[in-house]
């Protein structure tokens, strides 16, 4: 048999921390970064005596994220604690859900190359972050830093629906994008924001039942989990065809070798002691609070993606990947609107926008401009104030500076010369420096006319106004 | 009359009429402390260089409020900012809080004198004081016995006149029964009266901070400074705030009491039985209605009590684990190690004890068997309470099964231990207030308690009924500790 015969089976579960203010049980800023130990007070410190405080907010965002993957939300829920000793975890014990998460049942659907597909959510659970571990270089020890211990986080329960890495990528980023429209979550993967633990599991084509699984924590990037589950895979099905069977563990994935290894054994196999959180009361939600969190729910992107496609007339294509990312979508909306030219904002962000920021590695937040900046310079580029190479040199500046356009523009001196005198002078200068160009057009190659502007451009550097340049050169060619 | 023999209301009207001052006070506790100290070994910490100087400071000021300058002695699981809080144990032997508990800030407010921080038993586990880490607390009536448990140091204290008042917490009878062994009046108030946030936690669904003090009056005014919602503790009630002295009427005419037969069966000294149906029928010739009925849960409620406090604590008590404060090992040479030494070397047995039943219960394979079940006998027991609540104002019961027993008599068999809390662990299941009275002595003179148990916080009519009896009995004018050697 080979890998052909095979069925890859996949469910993650997705952490991403939730972007209220402050933490989840007490008032200290959930910011990212901070000195060490900064973020934190007597309560996410569990300082003898402390006690943990339900931030109203947590339970909020995750309604919305409930409500935003048709999910069914528990009308009272509780929660609970997982009980286990590690430095990072100061209570020893983390404060979660168990048996009653406050969403449940829920799907996203993503693309696939046979149509849409659905992927159901289990649950959906409110717990706490833990801190995090500095190793000394030189081994002298560990120092705990609690910045991070207490914030927000919302874990996401895939069933095991999906069916190869490519489905995973896909769900994904449907989930990221989703979190970041109704904005519970930055999803700052770099910085931990979102991360996935991935099971994975191969069986026959044709099995009802599934096969062992193993389990990858802690992955945060796409690529990473592509590269993993694919790898996994194809290790299990040897392991399987050569009569083995697949033990059921924790994986570390290392990303410089390309290859999973053991992290702990069964023997190790954790009990958590999960019982009800005694310091908190139940958590109730109304039928209106529920409403209510309803009501703030964004367009979602597949509404925005038809509307695309109808109102601005815009490719399929060019849809799909503007709305792929909210902070991407929301520029294009407000850009056209300053410059009312949907096809011009479109390429504008999918060509030049895009392009610099993978070469620079940076998400599309990071973006220093606004929105309304971009509409400037398309409007200027429209206007013919400038033309659109110098407008790639004003977009470039852009990001290093995020000044207006017009302000670029002056302090480069970067005016498109529109004066009919001036065109003249350079029209003529470069046709007496071109005389082989002339003889070439008059022989009847019309593309000489093309190399001329060309000449004229360069010699302007590119300020002199392509337009009247080309008609000039005609009239002066054929005179 | 010496100053220290004195309750609070009356040091109250003594300063009002401007008698004496805050350091007279002040200095004539720390002289009782000096003399009594010794042989009581009632304090973990002494406070008096800070306590002599904060009364020179209030003396000064121009306008006092009610309870400004009186001291206080504080259980030493209550966090108090800048001074050591151990728990009496080796864990948290340096242990300096950097926050003060709620029920802190609220003394604080009042201007009230922190004394000391009090013995007990270890992280409060314990019926006798016993199992503190640093010293055995004594029975002020007689010095070879224990003053009970866990807050033996609140009710030593208050009883050797040390303090004139004290805080103590409770799990499972741990206010009541030492007051019950000392004489003094303790308070168990309803779960929620009171805010957690700073009470250094056993089992966060039981414990409550109350009143220990010489007589109910005082009961009364140091509930009115330490009952109230707090945010910062979300199991504590949002009720409105009311003034628990308005309830202390010399009055129980009508009042409804049942008596719950079971406990005055099997376990019960005869002596201290007998001492209880002579308060009822004190109550009786008072004008009181007086019922037998039945609460036969006394030994489904203990076994429900230590499954679940000992799941909590075994949680609860995680955090000590030598990472970021207390004891932390020196043999260790992985992190695993450094948790497992510390805690063993750190933790006494009956911490031990609780902890690895705690963790037992709750694991997998068990969890329904025991914690499970123990929540749904939690209910039955809520609900035969309220039962009988609908017939009865309060009920009335002996607090502890014996008067004070011997140091060492029983810390070998933990099971008769336990059983020390016969009588009062019932009501910490239910949630309910109830309150030690002293009512009389047995035939080697040493106190008798008796429990009263109110509705979910209604500890006003407990105080009506407490300080009826009171006042119509006079125990603290007739009997005092005689410090028996």
């Amino acid at each position: 048999m080979s890998k052909e015969d095979y069925e890859i089976v996949i469910g993650l579960e997705v952490h991403s921390e939730l972007s209220t203010k402050t933490k989840i049980f007490c008032s200290c800023p959930t910011e990212f970064g901070g000195d060490p130990n900064t973020h934190c007070c007597p309560i996410c410190m569990a300082m003898p005596g402390a006690l943990p405080v339900l931030n109203k907010k947590v339970v909020e965002y995750a309604i919305k994220a409930g409500l935003a993957t048709n999910c069914e939300i528990a009308k009272e829920c509780k929660n609970d604690r997982k009980n286990y000793f590690y430095p990072d975890l100061p209570k020893s014990y983390q404060i979660s859900q168990f048996d009653i998460p406050i969403c449940s049942n829920g799907y996203v659907e993503i693309d696939t190359d046979n149509g849409k597909k659905k992927i159901g959510l289990t649950r959906i659970h409110i717990e706490e972050d833990a801190g995090k571990l500095n190793h000394d270089a030189y081994g002298r020890g560990s120092l705990v830093d609690l910045n991070r211990a207490g914030v927000p986080l919302i874990e996401i329960v895939s069933e095991p629906d999906l069916r190869s890495a490519e489905e995973v990528e896909s769900y994904l980023r449907k989930l990221k994008s989703i979190l970041e429209y109704i904005e519970v979550s930055d999803c700052k993967m770099q910085e931990g924001s979102l991360r996935a633990d991935v099971n994975v599991s191969v069986r026959k084509k044709g099995a009802k039942e599934f096969g062992i699984r193993t389990e990858m924590k802690n992955m945060n990037s796409f690529r990473s989990i592509v590269r993993a589950i694919n790898y996994e895979a194809e290790r299990q099905i040897e392991v399987l065809e050569e009569g083995g069977v697949v033990t059921q563990e924790t994986l570390r994935w290392d990303d410089v070798s390309g290859k999973t290894f053991a992290m702990r054994d069964k023997e190790d196999a954790q009990d958590y002691r999960y019982f009800p959180e005694p310091d908190l009361a139940i958590i109730k939600i109304s039928d209106e609070m529920k409403e209510e969190i309803r009501k703030t729910l964004p367009e979602m992107p597949e509404k925005r993606r038809e509307r695309y496609i109808s109102e601005y007339k815009l490719p399929e294509y060019d849809a799909n990947v503007l709305t792929s990312e909210k902070a991407l979508s929301d520029m294009f909306e407000k850009a056209t609107e300053v410059c009312n030219n949907p096809k011009a904002v479109s390429n504008w962000i999918m060509t030049e926008i895009i392009g610099f920021l993978n070469s620079k590695e940076l998400e599309a937040k990071e973006i220093p401009f606004t929105a309304e900046q971009l509409g400037n310079l398309i409007v200027l580029i429209d206007k013919g104030t400038i033309s659109s190479s110098i407008g790639k040199k004003v977009l470039n500046k852009m990001f290093e500076e995020a000044k207006e356009p017009k302000v670029i523009i002056e302090e480069n001196g970067w005016i498109q010369i529109s004066d009919e005198g001036a065109i003249k002078e350079v029209v003529i200068k470069i046709l007496e420096a071109n005389p082989q160009s002339v003889a070439d057009y008059k022989a009847g190659k019309d593309k000489a006319v093309g190399f001329l502007v060309g000449q004229a451009m360069k010699e302007t550097r590119g300020k002199a106004n392509p337009q009247m340049l080309n008609k000039m050169f005609l009239e002066e060619l054929n005179k | 009359m010496e100053l220290y023999e004195l309750t609070v209301h009356e040091l109250i009207e003594k300063l009002d009429k401007k008698e004496i001052t805050i350091s007279d006070i002040t200095k004539s506790y720390l002289s009782r402390i000096k003399e009594k100290e010794d042989d009581v070994q009632a304090f973990v910490t002494v406070t008096e260089k800070e306590a002599l100087e904060k009364a020179e400071e209030l003396d000064k000021k121009e306008t006092r409020t009610k309870y400004m300058g009186i001291p206080i002695g504080i259980k030493d699981n209550i966090c108090t900012k800048g001074l050591k809080t151990t728990c009496s144990s080796k864990m948290l032997e340096n242990f300096i809080a950097p926050y003060d508990a709620t029920v802190m800030e609220k003394i604080n407010n009042e201007n009230m004198i922190t004394l000391g921080k009090l013995n007990m038993d270890e992280f409060a586990m314990g019926s006798s004081t016993e199992f503190s880490a640093f010293k055995t607390t004594k029975n002020p009536w007689d010095l070879k016995r224990v003053p009970g448990g866990s807050s033996g140091g609140s009710a030593a204290s208050v009883a050797s006149n040390m303090v004139p008042w004290a805080l103590g917490s409770e799990t499972g009878g741990s206010i009541r029964q030492p007051s019950s062994l000392c004489g003094t009046v303790g308070l168990k108030t309803t779960y929620g009266l009171v805010s957690r946030f700073g009470l250094i936690a056993f089992a966060s669904s039981l414990d409550q901070i109350g009143p220990v003090t010489k007589d109910v009056e005082d009961n009364a005014l140091l509930l009115n400074v330490i009952a109230g919602y707090d945010s910062k503790d979300s199991t504590s009630k949002n009720i409105e705030k009311k003034d628990y002295t308005k309830a202390l009427v010399n009055d129980v005419k009508g009042l409804k009491i049942g008596v719950p037969k079971e406990f005055f069966g099997e376990g019960i000294n005869d002596e201290v039985r007998e001492s209880i149906i002579q308060a009822i029928e004190k109550y009786k010739e008072l004008g009181a209605i007086v019922e037998e009925c039945s609460l036969d849960i006394a030994n489904e409620a203990l076994s429900t009590y230590y499954i679940i406090a000992g799941a909590e604590a075994s949680s609860n008590l995680g955090r000590f684990d030598g990472i970021r404060y207390g004891y932390r090992t020196k043999n260790a040479s992985n992190l695993k190690e450094i948790f497992v030494n510390s805690r063993t070397e750190a933790f006494g047995p009956e911490v031990k004890r609780r902890i690895i039943t705690g963790t037992y219960v709750l694991s997998s394979g068990y969890y329904d068997a025991y914690y499970k079940k123990a929540q749904k006998v939690r209910t039955i027991i809520k609900d035969k309470f309220n039962e009988l609540f609908s017939k009865y104002d309060v009920l009335i019961t002996p607090t502890s099964p014996t008067v004070a027993f011997g140091i060492g008599e029983k810390t070998d068999n933990a099971l008769e231990m336990y059983l020390a809390d016969l009588c009062t662990i019932p009501i910490n299941i239910a949630g309910v207030p109830a309150l030690s009275l002293p009512c009389g002595v047995d035939k080697e003179g040493m106190p008798i308690g008796m429990q009263i148990i109110g509705k979910h916080f209604d500890e006003e009519t407990i105080y009506r009924a407490a300080y009826t009896y009171e006042q119509n009995t006079k125990f603290r004018e007739t009997y005092k500790p005689y410090f028996k050697k």
